[in-house]
């Protein structure tokens, strides 16, 4: 224990003395969150619409009013022919056409179902999935008006269906991205800021010194580990009450478990910088080997930006190893819906058992080069 | 500038390189593995929906449109529970993203016409993916109640029309089947790029300075243009290695169509190289030690271009007050420029704008670097 501590002690003066890296390490992980918080967003505005209407009636002006009103789309053009259209979205004028049939009004009059068509600009896909979203919901409201006053006029309606979103009334994609935002943040600044660690001594020839000290590996590990397990463990708190003044995270949860599920977190994250300043012999291959680990990986394959479910089988299965995934659940689970921790004990236990080994192939890797 | 010294200078550093020889392995093969999972991976299509389904009913009704729901292709049935108060788990532990609640007294209402509610309930915390997920239900269910009238009337039960409704069918251009990967793998390949030359060569100076032989090298007779050139040099051929082997990958493993021209693409590719080459060696310069050259790197650059590129995350959804800070980001002109080679086809008639961008962005780093080598070196 004690020597532990002296190992943290040596490690965290050398950290206090690199001034520009320890100022890097504390403030720029909340400046991130705050300028990334802002400025990402699923969420679109003014989308610009043009409509082909081949019915021209009551029920069809409706129908563009209220994708108008959605307040989602702004109304760019209204074309006669198809050729016009299709000349607006190869030129990238407009993201989505409404086509609307004729005899829209009478069919709907008379109780039938009616194909409307939308067509979307899918040369960006993100987009185009938040467009298709935004043309399902306000043509599903339309049809329900229909359905409506169908039954008020008396005839029978065999379903009606209500439907309702929890935790995220508004769906409102700050509060989806916020949380992943704080693992990624997380993950990146404690690989980044162990993986140099051991590597430099080899480097630089004091790791013979260490080697020669009284100190097993297990003890030199953790006490690498301790100083930026507070580093990052601090800066992750303010990030998350940063997160809550500035972007209205709410914190439906307990901060017990929030504190707990971040310290498995960045234990594991720390672990696996650490691993991989083991693994490395020069710090170039510890950067790349770092940087490869961590950058695309926790963003792509953690649920932060793309579905895990809609993955393919083999994909899904290489996402378990991924911490963050767990991370994302847990935190989503704890901040937004206030979950306790029979829901998502799994996921802590995943980040335990990660951390564990981590540190785990860190010890026993220097273990046999000490040897 | 003699071409031997050059060469030295070089050679050297490959040497330096080879102490650990699993570098070579981490840039050629790395790239291409991360690409090929991203490339999978990198999916908004919302499929394979957990949902659960609070059966109060268990009738053939109930059945009957649960199989609606299994048979769409979108959902994926989790469990089937009784009591409305077994969803909360469900959905707080994120097992099911979605809960459909039929009541207890649906096949009976059903059977006797009268009007039943459902009840669907939606996880929030996904906003994107349950939007369109909440739509697919919505959709799914007034087809479901449509077709019941339907076969009402024509079984002569009964004469009364449902409310019309609409349907929509969206069709979606340059991109039928929303696939990502066309989206995605462009700027997937730019970035693996500028991470692995960037930082290579980010630490190409530092290390000297680090280790001390800096000293060494400016009291022989290297001119600083020679000791530049010959660091970046194999950095450079790296790089292209790497864009080859990524566009071998992106071409005929996913079968990303490329619609443009070859020689174009490898010439912008040329000109980013010396964007990315350029951010490393002045990142190097501006540092006393390797780990700074790191953080500064990854902190200071590689996140903010991959946050503020456009690459995942839509510019135009950006703030006005932020918009303007993404056109300092060569990444940003980069990726337009391969989308628009490869999924649109077009040439530098449409792209010059961006290809000039990234050509002042590389020259003027490069100069920089230099100016700022020169100090330290002096």
């Amino acid at each position: 224990m004690r020597k532990t501590l002296a190992v943290g002690r040596k490690e965290f003066r050398q950290i206090a003395r690199d001034r520009r890296s320890l100022m890097v390490l504390l403030f720029v992980p909340a400046f991130f969150l705050l300028l990334y918080g802002y400025a990402l967003s699923f969420d679109l505005k003014d989308i610009e619409l043009a409509v082909h209407d081949n019915d021209r009636s009551d029920a069809s002006r409706d129908l563009v009013n209220a994708f108008i009103r959605s307040g989602y789309f702004r109304l760019t053009a209204d074309v006669s022919s198809r050729r016009e259209y299709e000349m607006l979205i190869d030129r990238g004028d407009v993201r989505a056409v409404l086509v609307i049939p004729p005899g829209l009004q009478r069919d709907l009059l008379t109780g039938h179902r009616v194909p409307v068509q939308v067509i979307i600009n899918g040369d960006n896909s993100n987009t185009a999935t938040t467009v298709m979203g935004y043309v399902l919901s306000v043509l599903q409201t339309v049809s329900a008006q229909y359905q409506a006053q169908a039954s008020v006029r008396g005839s029978a309606r065999p379903i009606t269906v209500e439907s309702r979103v929890w935790y995220n009334p508004q769906l409102r994609s700050a509060l989806f991205l916020i949380p992943g935002l704080i693992a990624y943040i997380g993950m990146i600044s404690s690989v980044i800021s162990t993986s140099l660690s051991v590597v430099r001594e080899k480097e630089r020839g004091t790791m013979e010194q260490v080697r020669m000290a009284p100190l097993g590996t297990g003890e030199y590990i953790i006490g690498k580990t301790l100083p930026y397990f507070a580093i990052s463990l601090a800066t992750s708190v303010a990030i998350v009450l940063a997160s809550m003044g500035l972007f209205g995270l709410p914190m439906n949860g307990s901060w017990i478990l929030l504190i707990l599920a971040l310290s498995l977190y960045l234990a594991g994250a720390l672990g696996l910088g650490l691993m991989i300043s083991t693994i490395a012999d020069s710090q170039q291959v510890a950067f790349q080997l770092a940087v490869l680990a961590s950058f695309l990986p926790t963003m792509m394959l953690s649920g932060f930006v793309f579905p895990i479910a809609s993955m393919p089988p083999v994909i899904q299965a290489i996402t378990f190893v991924v911490p963050a995934r767990y991370f994302i659940v847990a935190l989503r689970s704890i901040v937004l819906k206030g979950a306790d921790l029979s829901t998502f004990w799994t996921e802590l236990a995943a980040l335990a058992v990660y951390a564990a080994v981590m540190l785990a192939l860190a010890s026993r890797r220097l273990s046999r080069q000490w040897a | 500038m003699g071409v031997r010294r050059i060469w030295y200078v070089m050679w050297k550093e490959v040497i330096e390189l080879r102490q650990d020889p699993r570098i070579f392995g981490i840039i050629f093969i790395a790239p291409v593995v991360q690409l090929a999972v991203l490339g999978y991976a990198a999916t908004t299509d919302v499929r394979n929906v957990p949902i659960v389904v609070v059966d109060a009913d268990r009738s053939r009704d109930s059945q009957h449109l649960i199989s609606r729901f299994t048979g769409s292709g979108i959902f994926e049935l989790v469990d089937v529970v009784s009591d409305e108060r077994q969803v909360d788990r469900y959905l707080e532990s994120g097992d099911a993203w979605m809960a459909l609640s039929i009541p207890a007294n649906y096949g009976k209402s059903v059977a006797a016409g009268l009007p039943a509610t459902l009840q669907v309930v939606a996880d929030g915390s996904d906003a994107n993916s349950t939007n369109i997920a909440l739509g697919y239900a919505n959709n799914l269910l007034t087809g479901y109640a449509q077709d019941m009238v339907e076969q009402r009337r024509a079984s002569g039960a009964t004469t009364a029309t449902m409310g019309g409704s609409i349907e929509p069918r969206v069709r979606v251009w340059f991109n039928p089947t929303l696939e990502s990967r066309y989206f995605m793998l462009p700027g997937i390949f730019a970035l693996l790029l500028l991470v692995v030359t960037s930082n290579l060569s980010s630490m190409a100076i530092v290390r000297e300075r680090e280790i001390g032989t800096l000293e060494q090298l400016n009291v022989t007779p290297l001119g600083r243009l020679e000791l530049i050139v010959g660091k970046l040099l194999p950095y450079g051929i790296i790089g292209l290695i790497d864009v080859l082997i990524v566009l071998v990958v992106i071409v005929f493993w996913f079968e990303v169509p490329l619609r443009g021209s070859f020689w174009l693409l490898f010439g912008m590719s040329v000109i980013y190289l010396l964007t990315t080459l350029g951010l490393g060696l002045f990142i190097s310069t501006i540092s006393h030690t390797q780990q700074q050259a790191m953080m500064t790197s990854t902190f200071f650059f590689l996140i903010p271009m991959m946050y503020l590129s456009g690459f995942v995350f839509p510019i135009e959804n950006m703030p006005d007050a932020i918009q303007p800070i993404t056109y300092l980001i060569p990444l940003r002109y980069f990726v337009v420029i391969l989308r628009g080679i490869f999924l649109k086809g077009v040439g530098l008639e449409t792209l010059w704008p961006q290809a000039l961008a990234l050509l002042g962005w590389g020259v003027a780093i490069l100069t920089l670097a230099y100016m700022r080598s020169s100090k330290r070196l002096a």
